[in-house]
């Protein structure tokens, strides 16, 4: 009995207090809320939000609802952190491998790399990219145009825009390259397995996936145009640029500075995973005769990947999260719009406050489910 | 005399391959550093194209003259072995070297020779390099914000006295060692809390009181980082410890807790601190902005401890916990005196790390209308006396940050090193 109640005391004691703190906050809320005359509820999504966005992904003006700018902040949060990703993960493969370098120049610069950007708040960077660097850049009557098609200027970055015919079937095309190299790719494993013959996957894979979408070019009347921008004169002192497609200067800097951020990190999760891998494990490979393009695939990266993965994913949440930076410069994301100019519009705190960081929570917790099972799946099993 | 293969250097020949060797890159070098430090191109007889690739093209046939193994001079066989091992790593080494040679000049030049620092207004720049006079004028401001001048003593006398205090660990008396915990962990936090509010603050014995939104730049910084690592701490260890507890009831609330703090952004919570917590509080009680933004990061920053605690506490093997109950300690003792000293040095780079983040995050705050030192560069910024110097002030307040970061890793390093325990 006495040995019970050691455990349940401070159980109960610990949600009472919990129970009370919320029930307190709770009632306050409430109290201030009657006071105020506002009503708790989340009916002011379907009205018509009134203000518009510079900058958005989908159809969007001032006439539509507020649940729909919700989407375009969101949408612009996802774009901002999948530009990110990707280029702080090229990046940071390559400064990680190359702090492993024999080279001692190419360790000390990647070393000096990391230290750097590490070290200095992203937001200044942020600030620095966006304020001094990218300010720096010419007008659009005297930019130069790179490769005669790309304009950076002030007013940012100008680029061919693709113009399809036929899409769809070009899309099919794709998932069809996908799922043939899939099937092909497991019938190879069970050749190995069954008879020990290797094919060439990765060129009938590349092959593959080069072939199908251009087939659709000849036969599935799917056709490619580019829409080069073109600088136009307004008026006496205005330019602008018509067709092509323009990357706001906010979107540079942000994915830039992200990018250079984030990279520092992950450099070292590469660096970590690969310093990881014991010597002997290439050497027995080497001695049981593997290629060294094989012990690479074969034996290191799944070894280093199992290191590298975990603390990675953590490094793609917190880039993700650090996005929301992008309130400091008006690049229109999540926080901007939704928590900064809908909130000051509606005056609903608590709804709006909420459903942000409910976004983000849920954001996170999706990305570290779907690490976790990619993790499982690659985890040593152990019989 | 033996035969010359230029595509396959070998020993017979050395001197041979280590002179002409050493004239390519030497000439590759030189062509760079002139048009880099003269602007002057000695090969612009050739084709553009052929001009601006011709240093490398020397190089690094240069570099494979040179590659000879085991030549038996100590130095080449050294330069060979790091920087020069096939063709590939001698081209990223005389890329790298190029880069160097090429940018400093502009960033010498920039940073001090077409420099000013003299004047006090903007018509003193004149030069094409950094006004680093903006700097010089408003470095009162980045350091102490909005604080009146008059009042500035204040600041550095707290400051000084903190960093004093700071240092009594030091005092080699056995009878002051035992205290040390103690005064550390409590002591210190509330004579700093003291310190702040009386005399920064003001409002009493005479101090001319000085609201919070007037503080503000660098001592801002100092002043949120240092109550947040305080605070953060002991709530991070306190959900670590029940994240791990063996009560269902605390351990789900630990989780949830740690894992909603880890799952927004900060500026998010910020923006919770700024206008959706007054909301929860009664109606005529009122919290100070300073206060309520360092609860919010405090909080925020714990969740971040917790696990990195966490790790530690796991990574202790069982014999621990099982030797410290077989000599009859309970929870609590268990932990004070044998789990958290072990896990606690095991974990100091992580915790280190966040202490890095949690400082790094400090510019945040303008999203709640506090300046920090970002924050008032961005106000000094859009002065109309002072427009077009961002670069300066961004590029000052980096080195600041860098400086500050780099040694609190580095000293983080040198206590993991004290503190290693190998068994």
């Amino acid at each position: 009995m006495n040995f019970k109640l050691n455990k349940i005391i401070p159980q109960l004691a610990t949600l009472l207090a919990v129970i009370l703190v919320f029930g307190f906050l709770t009632y306050n809320a409430q109290v201030n809320m009657d006071n105020r005359g506002i009503e708790f509820g989340f009916g002011f999504l379907t009205q018509e939000s009134s203000f518009d966005v510079q900058f958005s992904l989908i159809d969007y003006d001032g006439s539509h609802s507020y649940a729909r700018a919700y989407l375009v902040g969101l949408l612009n949060t996802l774009l901002v952190a999948f530009i990110g990703i990707i280029l702080s993960t090229v990046l940071g493969v390559i400064v990680g491998i190359a702090r492993l370098s024999p080279n001692y120049l190419i360790e000390r610069t990647a070393a000096w790399y990391v230290e750097f950007f590490r070290n200095i708040p992203l937001l200044l960077q942020i600030f620095f990219w966006y304020f001094a660097a990218l300010r720096a850049l010419p007008l659009p009557q005297d930019t130069e145009p790179m490769f005669g098609v790309f304009f950076l200027t002030i007013k940012g970055l100008f680029v061919p825009r693709f113009v399809w015919e036929n899409l769809d079937i070009f899309f099919y095309s794709i998932i069809a390259a996908i799922i043939s190299i899939i099937v092909i790719r497991n019938y190879a494993r069970k050749l190995q397995e069954n008879e020990g013959k290797q094919l060439p996957v990765f060129y009938i894979s590349i092959g593959l996936f080069l072939i199908l979408p251009l087939l659709t070019f000849l036969v599935g009347g799917v056709s490619l145009n580019f829409s080069i921008p073109e600088l136009e004169q307004m008026s006496n002192t205005s330019f602008k640029y018509k067709g092509g497609l323009g990357i706001p200067p906010e979107l540079i800097a942000l994915t830039l500075a992200l990018g250079l951020y984030t990279a520092t990190f992950i450099a070292e999760c590469v660096r970590a995973g690969i310093q990881g891998i014991s010597k002997g494990q290439k050497e027995a490979a080497a001695s049981i005769g593997l290629t060294p393009n094989q012990i690479l695939k074969l034996v290191i990266m799944p070894q280093a990947l199992r290191i590298i993965i975990p603390p990675t994913t953590n490094q793609y949440l917190n880039l993700t999260k650090n996005s929301s930076l992008a309130a400091a410069i008006a690049y229109p994301d999540l926080v901007l719009i939704f928590a900064g100019t809908a909130l000051m519009q509606t005056g609903r705190a608590i709804e709006i406050v909420s459903i942000t960081m409910l976004t983000y929570l849920s954001i996170s917790l999706s990305i570290s489910v779907l690490m976790n099972w990619y993790n499982k799946k690659i985890a040593i099993k152990e019989k | 005399m033996n035969k010359l293969n230029f595509l396959r250097p070998n020993i017979e020949n050395l001197n041979t391959y280590l002179y002409s060797g050493i004239f390519l890159i030497s000439i590759a070098i030189l062509d760079v550093s002139l048009s880099s430090f003269f602007s002057t191109n000695i090969t612009s007889f050739l084709p553009n194209f052929i001009s601006f690739l011709l240093p490398l093209i020397l190089g690094t046939v240069g570099l494979h003259f040179i590659r000879i193994e085991f030549s038996g001079i100590k130095n080449l066989d050294l330069l060979n072995k790091n920087i020069n091992t096939n063709t590939f790593n001698a081209v990223l080494t005389l890329l790298i070297i190029f880069a160097v040679i090429k940018s400093i000049p502009p960033f010498l030049s920039w940073f001090i020779f077409d420099a000013t620092i003299s004047g006090d207004t903007k018509e003193a720049c004149t030069g094409t390099g950094a006004c680093w006079t903006y700097i010089k004028i408003w470095l009162n401001r980045f350091v102490y914000g909005m604080y009146p001048n008059e009042l500035q003593w204040r600041i550095n006398l707290s400051f000084i006295a903190l960093i004093g205090l700071a240092f009594v660990g030091l005092i080699p008396s056995e009878k002051i060692k035992k205290f040390l915990t103690l005064y550390y962990v409590v002591i210190y936090p509330i004579i700093a809390f003291v310190l702040i509010y009386y005399l920064i603050s003001g409002g009493a014995f005479g101090l001319e009181w000085v609201e919070t939104g007037a503080w503000g730049g660098l001592s801002l910084t100092f002043i949120v980082s240092f109550f947040c690592l305080i605070f953060c701490f002991p709530v991070g260890m306190f959900l670590a410890l029940g994240r791990r507890s063996e009560l269902p009831t605390v351990r789900y609330i630990s989780v949830g807790f740690i894992e909603f703090w880890r799952g927004v952004p900060l500026i998010t919570v910020l923006f919770m601190s700024s206008v959706m917590f007054p909301m929860f509080l009664p109606e005529d009680f009122f919290m100070d902005k300073l206060v309520r933004v360092i609860i919010a990061i405090s909080l925020f920053e714990a969740a971040y401890v917790a696990e990195v605690i966490r790790g530690g506490l796991q990574a202790l093997p069982r014999g621990q916990y099982d030797a410290a109950k077989s000599l009859g300690m309970g929870y609590w003792k268990m932990h004070i005196f044998v789990i958290l000293p072990q896990a606690l040095k095991l974990v100091i780079p992580g915790i280190a790390n966040t202490f890095l983040a949690l400082v790094k995050d400090t510019p945040l705050i303008f999203v709640v209308g506090l300046l920090e030192i970002v924050g008032m560069l961005n106000l000094a910024k859009t002065n109309p006396k002072w427009l077009g110097y961002a670069m300066e002030g961004y590029v000052f307040a980096a080195i600041i940050f860098w400086i500050i970061c780099y040694a609190m890793s580095k000293y983080s390093y040198n206590l993991e090193i004290k503190y290693k325990t190998d068994r």
